[in-house]
């Protein structure tokens, strides 16, 4: 089929673009670490309050300004609401929910994700900012999804 | 004119659709006023009732219903009246989805499906929400199906090998609805519709989403690709120019069924249970479908410099100031072209793995789809409907009426700037969508973002006052105007364009192309899902 040469010039110009967009993505995720959230462990979204270690959510100290967050979402809260950890430490959510689809969003970071009930996700983020930051539900879950949300506090 | 019966069977549609649009509208202003803190709703209309009947009447009914209506009417205008059985098949689509429309409606009113136009597992509404989504998607196929039989009588009586370029874009339009339909059909019918009856208990919930999303991309294209035929088949007319190439056009359609399928996964970047491979293939994927995009902005731009230089523009721009701006005809679909370029580019950042990371399910979304379906595919839609209208029932489209029109086109720009613009940026700071007025217990955060939310108030205001104007000019248009005779503007090829390669209406090879990618995009990760399922969940009526 013939294409005239202007647009031939267009379109390679186009291709050229979105095969840097895509090596710049893919050289980000798979060189980089910078993947989404892709975590595969699944759970039994009913018995999650009895599962190790959503039975017990809370934060945990595990290494040197390092710490885990086992997290249940649920409608319209998140456990544990309260959590506090000094400046530049770094967190490993693992977060689940007992109901339905919820989301997790720490605005003005890049922590984003889905919480989808059967599977456990998860996230890392250090906090090199002292501040009182939101963790809200992004994904409609109710009557009262717009309360949902505790903080973070992270100590100077 | 085309046939009255051919006629009365398009406006069928548009009057569905136009109702959807004014409920739709409502049901937008009022979310914007209670985002914005202003108001709280009485009689205890809930939110998220009103969100759910704004997506569902206007992303799935007013865009269906339209698209419809404009396809029958190009049909029967470019391959000649429809055959009886095409038409008899088109009625009973139009019934059946008319049926499905009101039933959806009157749940969503009760307050029996708050669970918005996605649906999303374990919310579960009432059983009669999901029957009255299949009747809509069967009675879409069933038009699918007529239009369809159309083009292979025709076929076969006039033997002609080339169907005309609008009937051919309306076939390929249908076929990648029905391909992407099927995901949205196996859902609701296989996993909802036998869980929210009773039938059974549970419900997998990434199976679910992951249908949904196979569905969920391609639909946007199924909104696009009239716009497209706006363009390609009815602007060049309309500006006195002539169609680039019919072969490239073509060509486009055919990209368009093949890679707006397999891509379900770029909305799905931020969940458990894929792997990133998989999604990573499929972001390669979306990134192709970007390729007929840019191949409509060459076709369109050359349109308008040939047509424009036959008329005597000189210069590099010259061309541009030749344009018949003052005719809405051709305003409103420039409008939602020019808004296309932002628009696009939002697209590519949401598809992109990190940045999406960024923007996903905040405001940032909600205002690139109102630029895309509801600026680039709403303003031609409008645009064809000052002509579309008057064609169909005789009358004609009046100076003032077309002055009118230019200043709905003004307004919605405006107005969407206004609100998109805010949503974007209030977006980027974080505020999530699909969410009622809260500052999350006065959080300094959330707080800031108000301000952005009244913007949207304002905007949506606008846009208010723009479909009552639509309402009024679309009434006058069908009862009021003069009588005469419309023209429905069809673009004639090229001279010394090259002539249209027999292989694009090969229809075998290009859907057995497109269900291979589909094959190759989701086997393996499906596989997965079904093989590591957790247990599933029972419903929720959190509402």
């Amino acid at each position: 089929m013939h294409i005239h040469r202007y647009e031939k010039i267009w379109l390679w110009s186009g291709a050229v673009c979105l095969t840097l967009f895509l090596l710049i993505v893919g050289v980000s995720a798979f060189a980089m670490g910078n993947q989404p959230p892709s975590h595969m462990e699944t759970i039994d979204p009913e018995k999650a309050v009895t599962t190790p270690p959503f039975d017990n959510p809370g934060f945990t100290k595990v290494g040197e300004k390092e710490y885990e967050a086992v997290m249940l979402a649920q409608a319209f809260t998140y456990t544990p609401s309260k959590m506090s950890v000094p400046k530049g430490s770094t967190v490993h959510f693992k977060v689940t929910s007992t109901d339905v689809v919820h989301g997790f969003e720490i605005p003005s970071t890049n922590v984003n994700m889905m919480i989808t009930p059967g599977y456990v996700s998860e996230i890392s983020y250090t906090f090199t900012k002292p501040g009182k930051y939101l963790i809200l539900c992004n994904e409609y879950c109710g009557a009262g999804h717009q309360v949902m949300a505790v903080t973070l506090e992270v100590t100077a | 004119m085309i046939d009255k019966r051919d006629a009365h069977l398009s406006l069928a549609f548009l009057t569905v659709s136009f109702i959807a649009l004014f409920i739709g509208a409502i049901a937008g202003l009022l979310q914007t006023f209670v985002r914005s803190g202003a108001i709280e709703l009485p009689l205890s209309i809930g939110y998220y009732q009103l969100l759910t009947a704004h997506g569902v009447l206007l992303a799935l009914i007013f865009t269906t219903f339209f698209i419809l209506g404009f396809l029958y009417a190009g049909i029967s205008k470019t391959m000649g009246t429809l055959y009886d059985v095409p038409r008899r098949t088109g009625w009973l689509g139009f019934v059946m989805m008319t049926f499905g429309t009101g039933l959806a409606t009157v749940f969503i009113l009760l307050n029996k499906a708050t669970v918005l136009y996605t649906f999303y597992a374990p919310l579960q509404a009432s059983p009669w929400f999901y029957i009255a989504l299949v009747h809509v998607v069967v009675g879409s196929w069933l038009c699918a199906f007529s239009m369809w039989n159309q083009h292979y009588i025709w076929k076969s009586r006039t033997k002609n090998k080339l169907s005309p370029l609008f009937s051919y874009m309306a076939a390929m339009t249908m076929a990648l609805w029905f391909v992407a339909t099927l995901g949205l059909a196996a859902t609701v019918l296989l996993q909802f519709i036998p869980w929210s009856i009773g039938w059974v208990d549970k419900i997998d919930i990434l199976i679910s989403r992951t249908l949904f999303w196979y569905f969920g991309h391609p639909l946007v294209y199924f909104w696009l690709l009239p716009a497209y035929m706006c363009w390609y088949v009815v602007i060049p007319k309309i500006i006195g120019g002539k169609i680039f190439s019919d072969a490239l056009a073509r060509l486009s359609f055919v990209l368009f069924l093949l890679f707006s399928i397999p891509v379900g996964f770029h909305h799905q970047l931020l969940e458990p249970g894929i792997s990133h491979t998989w999604k990573f293939f499929q972001v390669v994927l979306t990134f192709m479908v970007i390729v007929p995009s840019l191949m409509t902005a060459f076709s369109m731009f050359a349109v308008f410099e040939t047509a424009g230089r036959k008329k005597g523009a000189r210069g590099l721009f010259g061309w541009i100031k030749v344009l018949p701006w003052k005719d809405v005809r051709f305003f409103a679909p420039m409008m939602g072209m020019l808004i296309f370029i932002p628009a696009g580019a939002g697209g590519i950042i949401n598809a992109s793995h990190q940045l999406n990371q960024v923007i996903h399910n905040t405001l940032w979304v909600t205002g690139h789809f109102h630029l895309t379906v509801a600026s680039t595919v709403a303003l031609t839609f409008f645009g064809i409907c000052y002509w579309l209208i008057p064609y169909l029932t005789g009358r004609t489209l009046t100076p003032r009426m077309n002055k009118l029109g230019i200043i709905q086109t003004i307004m919605w720009t405006a107005g969407m700037a206004i609100m998109s613009g805010a949503m974007h940026i209030v977006g980027l700071f974080g505020a999530p969508r699909r969410t009622s007025y809260t500052t999350y217990a006065d959080h300094s955060q959330a707080v800031d973002w108000i301000p952005y939310q009244v913007a949207m108030a304002v905007g949506g205001t606008i846009l208010f006052l723009a479909i009552i104007l639509l309402m009024y000019i679309a009434w006058f248009l069908a009862f009021k105007a003069p009588k005469g005779v419309m023209d429905f503007p069809v673009g004639e090829v090229e001279e010394n364009a090259v002539s249209t390669p027999v292989i694009l209406e090969n229809w075998k090879l290009w859907v057995g192309i497109c269900a291979a990618l589909i094959l190759i995009a989701y086997t393996v990760p499906f596989w997965h899902m079904i093989e590591h399922a957790p247990p599933g969940s029972p419903g929720y009526k959190f509402w």
